[in-house]
C-alpha cells in the first residue's frame, strides 16, 4: 500500500514539475514550487526518512517560498524567452537522462533485504551507535559523530552562501539613496494595517520559536537537529517581519547579530574538532570531551548542533534582510 | 481503518493540484497552495498513525506553523507591490532615480 | 467493549473528515469564481481537519501524541481561517469582484 501512495505521490510530482517548466509567469512557478517541496516531503516520509522530510517541509516550502517572492519583488514577474539552442540543450538533457536510467538498471531492487546497504552499512550503524554514542536516533548520530566532517563541511557552505549573498546584496544605508528620515515609502510597514493576521502572526510567533527550541535539542531522540531548528527560527523572525515590518526586525534583532550567529556557529563547529585535537585525539573525535566517551559523544553532538543552528538561522536571515532592504533602497 | 481518510486526503491533494495548475487568477493557486499545505500536515498526522511511529507528529507540528507564513508572505508581496506603485504614480521622477541609482542597471 | 466503542466512534469521525475533505476538494476544483472556491476550500479544511484530528486522537489515547495532536489542532484552527481571510481580503484589495452575474457569464461561455 506504501507503494501505490508512493507511485501516486511521484506522479504528482512529475505533473507539478511539468507545470513550473511550461508557465511563463514567474509567480505561478514560485506558487508551484511550494506544492512540489511539500510533495518531495512526503515523499520522503512515506520512505521513513523524517528527519529529511522535516528539513524539506521548513525550508523548501516555508523559506524558500518567501525568499523567492522577495526576489520576484525585485524583477519582473514574466520569464524572458531568450533560448536559441532548445534542440541542443533538449539532446542534452534526453542523452544524461538516458544515460541514468541506463545506469538504474544495475540497482537492487528498491527494498531488497539482500541489497549490500541492507547486509553491511545499515546493520554496522545500527549496532555501534548503542556502543559508541547511544542515543536513540541513528540519524543524527550518524550525522553528528560517525560523518562530523561531512556536516562540518555543510555548515561551512552554508556559511559560504550567507557570506555571498551578502556581498552581492548588502543594502547601502545612506550614500545616494537615502531618503531624508522624516518621509518613508509605504512599502516596508508590512502588514501593520491588517489587525487579524496581524494578531495572528503575534499569537504564533513565540509558539514557532519556542518549537524550533524544542526541535533543536531534540534531535537527539527524533526527528530533529540544528539545520530543522535553524529554519524554524528564522521562519519565526520571518513571520514577525512579514507583520511588522522589515524595520522593526532589525531593530529587534540587528545585523551584527546575525554576523555574530553566522560567524560564531562555523566557529563553533570548527572550534569542537580542533578541542579533539587540543585533547590529544584526532580532529572532531568526541570522546576525549567528557568523562568518559559516551558522555564525551553527547557533549559533541550537542555542541555541534548548536553550531548548526546558530549558522542556517543566521544565514538564512541575513538572506532575507539582503532581499527585503535591497527592495527598499 | 486510516486507509479510507489516507485516500480521501491524497484524491483532494490531485484536486489542488489541478486547480493550481488551472486557476485563472493567482489567488486561486495562492488557495490551491494553501489547501495543500493544510492537507499536508492531515497526512502527515493519519501516515504517523498509520507507519505505528507516533514521533514523527513533529513534522505535522512544525508544518501548521509554517503554512501561514506561506499565505502572509503572498499578501506582503502584493501589498508591497500596490504600495511601489502607488508611490511611483505620485512622484514618478523622484521614485524612479531612487530606484535606479542604487543598482548597478 | 470500552475499545470497540473508541474503535468505532473514532473509525466514523475519521471516515466524516474525510469525506468532508474530499468536498472541499471538489468545491474548489467545480465552483464558478474565485470566493466561491475560497469559501469552499476554507470551510471544509477546518472541519475536515477537526474531525480527522479528533478521530486519530481518540485512537491515540493519553499519550505525549495526544498532545501534539491537540497542538496540532489548535494552530490549524487558529492559522487555518486567517489565511482564508487575508486572501479573500488582498483578493478584494486588488479589485477581483465577488458577483455572481460574472459566473453566469463564465458558464454561458464554456
Amino acid at each position: 500500500m506504501t507503494i501505490v501512495f508512493g507511485i501516486f505521490l511521484l506522479t504528482l510530482l512529475v505533473i507539478t514539475a511539468l507545470g513550473i517548466v511550461h508557465t511563463r509567469n514567474l509567480f505561478v512557478a514560485v506558487m508551484l514550487l511550494g506544492i512540489f517541496s511539500l510533495l518531495i516531503a512526503l515523499n520522503f516520509f512515506i520512505l521513513d526518512a523524517a528527519d529529511v522530510a522535516l528539513t524539506e517541509a521548513a525550508v523548501g516550502a516555508g523559506i524558500s517560498t518567501v525568499l523567492f517572492l522577495g526576489a520576484l519583488a525585485l524583477t519582473s514577474e514574466r520569464e524572458r524567452l531568450g533560448t536559441r539552442h532548445r534542440w541542443l540543450s533538449l539532446a542534452v538533457v534526453a542523452s544524461a537522462t538516458l544515460v541514468v536510467l541506463y545506469a538504474t538498471f544495475d540497482k537492487p531492487r528498491f527494498g531488497d533485504p539482500n541489497a549490500p546497504v541492507h547486509q553491511h552499512v545499515a546493520p554496522w550503524y545500527l549496532e555501534k551507535t548503542p556502543e559508541y554514542v547511544d542515543i536513540p536516533n541513528v540519524v543524527t548520530a550518524v550525522l553528528g559523530s560517525f560523518r562530523g566532517y561531512d556536516t562540518l563541511g555543510e555548515v561551512f557552505v552554508v556559511f559560504t552562501a550567507g557570506i555571498g549573498v551578502l556581498f552581492l546584496l548588502s543594502s547601502r544605508r545612506g550614500g545616494a539613496n537615502h531618503r531624508p528620515p522624516g518621509e518613508r515609502d509605504a512599502s516596508g510597514i508590512g502588514l501593520r494595517e491588517h489587525v487579524i493576521p496581524r494578531v495572528v502572526g503575534r499569537l504564533l510567533v513565540p509558539f514557532i520559536l519556542l518549537f524550533g527550541l524544542y526541535v533543536q535539542f531534540h534531535g537527539e531522540y527524533g526527528p530533529g537537529g540544528g539545520f530543522q531548528a535553524g529554519a524554524l527560527i528564522a521562519a519565526a523572525f520571518i513571520l514577525y517581519a512579514l507583520i511588522e515590518g522589515e524595520d522593526r526586525t532589525l531593530a529587534a534583532v540587528p545585523q551584527r547579530w546575525l554576523n555574530a550567529l553566522m560567524v560564531g556557529g562555523a566557529l563553533l563547529y570548527g572550534g569542537v574538532g580542533l578541542a579533539g585535537i587540543v585533547l590529544g585525539s584526532n580532529f572532531l573525535d568526541y570522546s576525549v570531551l567528557g568523562a568518559d566517551p559516551v558522555a564525551g559523544q553527547h557533549l559533541g553532538i550537542i555542541l555541534i548542533e548548536a553550531g548548526v543552528g546558530m549558522t542556517v538561522t543566521g544565514t538564512l536571515l541575513s538572506i532575507f534582510h539582503a532581499f527585503a532592504a535591497r527592495d527598499r533602497a | 481503518m486510516y486507509y479510507a481518510v489516507t485516500i480521501a486526503t491524497l484524491i483532494t491533494m490531485a484536486l489542488a493540484l489541478t486547480r493550481a495548475l488551472l486557476g485563472p487568477t493567482v489567488y486561486d493557486r495562492v488557495l490551491a497552495v494553501n489547501m495543500f499545505g493544510t492537507k499536508t500536515v492531515l497526512l502527515f498526522s493519519v501516515i504517523a498513525f498509520l507507519a505505528g511511529r507516533p514521533d514523527f507528529l513533529d513534522l505535522a507540528l512544525a508544518y501548521a506553523l509554517i503554512n501561514f507564513i506561506g499565505v502572509l508572505a503572498v499578501l506582503e508581496f502584493f501589498r508591497s507591490r500596490a504600495a511601489r506603485r502607488a508611490d511611483e504614480k505620485r512622484e514618478p521622477e523622484r521614485s524612479v532615480a531612487a530606484r535606479h541609482g542604487g543598482k548597478p542597471g | 467493549m470500552m475499545d470497540l466503542i473508541l474503535d468505532v466512534v473514532s473509525w466514523a469521525l475519521l471516515s466524516a473528515g474525510g469525506v468532508f475533505v474530499l468536498i472541499g476538494g471538489i468545491g474548489a476544483l467545480r465552483m464558478p469564481n474565485l470566493y466561491t472556491r475560497m469559501h469552499a476550500a476554507s470551510v471544509t479544511d477546518t472541519m475536515g481537519a477537526v474531525l480527522v484530528l479528533t478521530g486519530v486522537m481518540l485512537q491515540a489515547g493519553l499519550s505525549l501524541a495526544t498532545i501534539k495532536l491537540a497542538a496540532i489542532l489548535l494552530f490549524l484552527l487558529i492559522t487555518s481561517p486567517t489565511a482564508s481571510y487575508a486572501l479573500a481580503s488582498a483578493a478584494l484589495l486588488a479589485g477581483i469582484k465577488p458577483d455572481a452575474g460574472h459566473a453566469a457569464d463564465e458558464a454561458t461561455d464554456s
